[in-house]
């Protein structure tokens, strides 16, 4: 076995977990949360293979009429009312609340919809620069410097998960870099990620108590992700398309 | 009339802009200290100096100067694609040293003009692209002192040009 191999140096992050791992964040003290996952790894390295990265969606948790998850990306990301002159449909939306309703019987339901980050991504496929791409760890990305802004991308995206900036934007996060001319769509807070944090949708998530979002590594078969998926059933949206979406949804 | 005259003409001419130099730094010769460049009597601005007390810079300053473009470019494509998010040359830390506040305390954005990047960039009419997408100003406090203590070595691609002193 190489140094780098899969399962994690357990008796180092030993001590975070014990807290209890309910959505990977510890309790240190009544109100202060350390969200440090058992999987954060050094800032040198680099991501590999051995990881894949994905989100369960429970849409039976899913509060009707809740909106904190695409909050929380707003504000982690800074996007929402970024872009005031633009047209209401073209405005960025990394995460949006779908509402689904079957009309046979009136059902209704909300579940939040975003990059689904597909093994075989269409929009990977599409780039012609190679901007779009996807990480080792399985996380889907636009390289905002390779980006030309042609827009095929959200074309061949089944999800409508991407979105194109069209004006000037002013004050976004230093670990969130957006401009004018280039697509973009959610990145899994890839810089959490990186820190061994999790996405800012699926922290408010729990910090609600809604719990309908479980973040973790697929490849894992002792993450919480992978246990829910083992032990009860799950699909993805448009799996006719066979893309191994990273985002699986239940309750639909 | 000679057939060389035009030709001697042009000699003439050639010869007299390429000692133009020579006459403008002969009478500076004398400002020890200044940069003995051809024309380094012409007034030029200077960069506007917007350093950290506690921090130096993660090279020195005569490498930063020339290369700083090459560690910032270098570092973008590691963390862009392979997730590495070390300190010591990303383009964040840069703004949290150089970017200086107002009057009022506010930070005023690193590219604005007469701050440190604009001051050299519109002098030397470079555009720079980077702040179309990134932070201008620091967000999140530094975390380099930690960081630079760890003793990086200096990116592969800059190994064989050398460091001046």
């Amino acid at each position: 076995m190489s140094e780098s191999s899969k399962p994690i140096d357990a008796s180092r992050r030993d001590f975070l977990t014990k807290a209890g791992t309910t959505a990977g964040a510890a309790a240190v003290a009544p109100g202060v949360f350390l969200s440090v996952t058992a999987n954060a790894k050094p800032a040198d390295e680099r991501v590999s293979g051995e990881k894949r990265w994905g989100i369960l969606v429970d849409t039976n948790k899913c509060a009707s009429g809740c909106n904190d998850c695409v909050t929380a990306c707003e504000q982690e990301n800074g996007w929402g009312s970024s872009e005031p002159n633009s047209n209401a449909e073209q405005q960025a939306h990394w995460i949006r609340s779908v509402e689904i309703k079957n009309k046979s019987t009136g059902f209704a339901k909300t579940l939040p919809m975003m990059c689904q980050h597909c093994e075989t991504a269409p929009c990977v496929d599409v780039c012609p620069t190679g901007a779009s791409f996807r990480r080792a760890d399985g996380i889907v990305l636009v390289d905002k410097h390779i980006c030309i802004g042609c827009r095929y991308c959200m074309m061949a995206c089944p999800y409508k998960a991407r979105s194109f900036v069209h004006e000037d934007l002013h004050d976004q996060k230093p670990w969130a870099p957006r401009g004018k001319g280039t697509v973009e769509s959610c990145t899994l807070c890839v810089h959490r990620v990186d820190e061994g944090r999790i996405p800012a949708c699926v922290e408010s998530c729990s910090a609600e108590n809604h719990n309908a979002l479980v973040f973790g590594d697929l490849y894992d078969e002792n993450s919480e992700i992978s246990k829910e998926l083992k032990a009860q059933d799950s699909v993805e949206i448009r799996a006719d398309l066979g893309l191994n979406t990273g985002v699986r949804y239940r309750g639909i | 009339m000679s057939p060389s005259s035009p030709a001697r003409l042009l000699f003439a001419i050639v010869l007299s802009l390429l000692l133009l130099p020579l006459a403008a730094t002969a009478d500076s010769d004398d400002d020890e200290g200044k940069d003995p460049l051809p024309f380094s009597s012409l007034s030029f601005p200077e960069p506007a100096r917007h350093f950290s007390a506690t921090q130096k810079c993660v090279q020195p300053e005569s490498e930063m100067r020339r290369n700083h473009m090459k560690y910032i470019l270098h570092q973008r494509d590691e963390t862009m694609h392979q997730g590495v998010r070390t300190r010591q040359y990303s383009l964040e830390e840069c703004v949290n040293c150089h970017a200086s506040k107002n009057d009022e305390g506010e930070y005023l954005p690193v590219n604005g003009p007469d701050q440190f990047c604009s001051s050299c960039h519109s002098y030397a009419a470079v555009n720079i692209d980077c702040f179309q997408c990134h932070a201008t100003k620091p967000v999140r406090t530094s975390t380099l002192q930690t960081q630079s203590s760890r003793n990086h070595d200096a990116p592969h691609l800059l190994a064989s040009e050398g460091q001046a002193k």
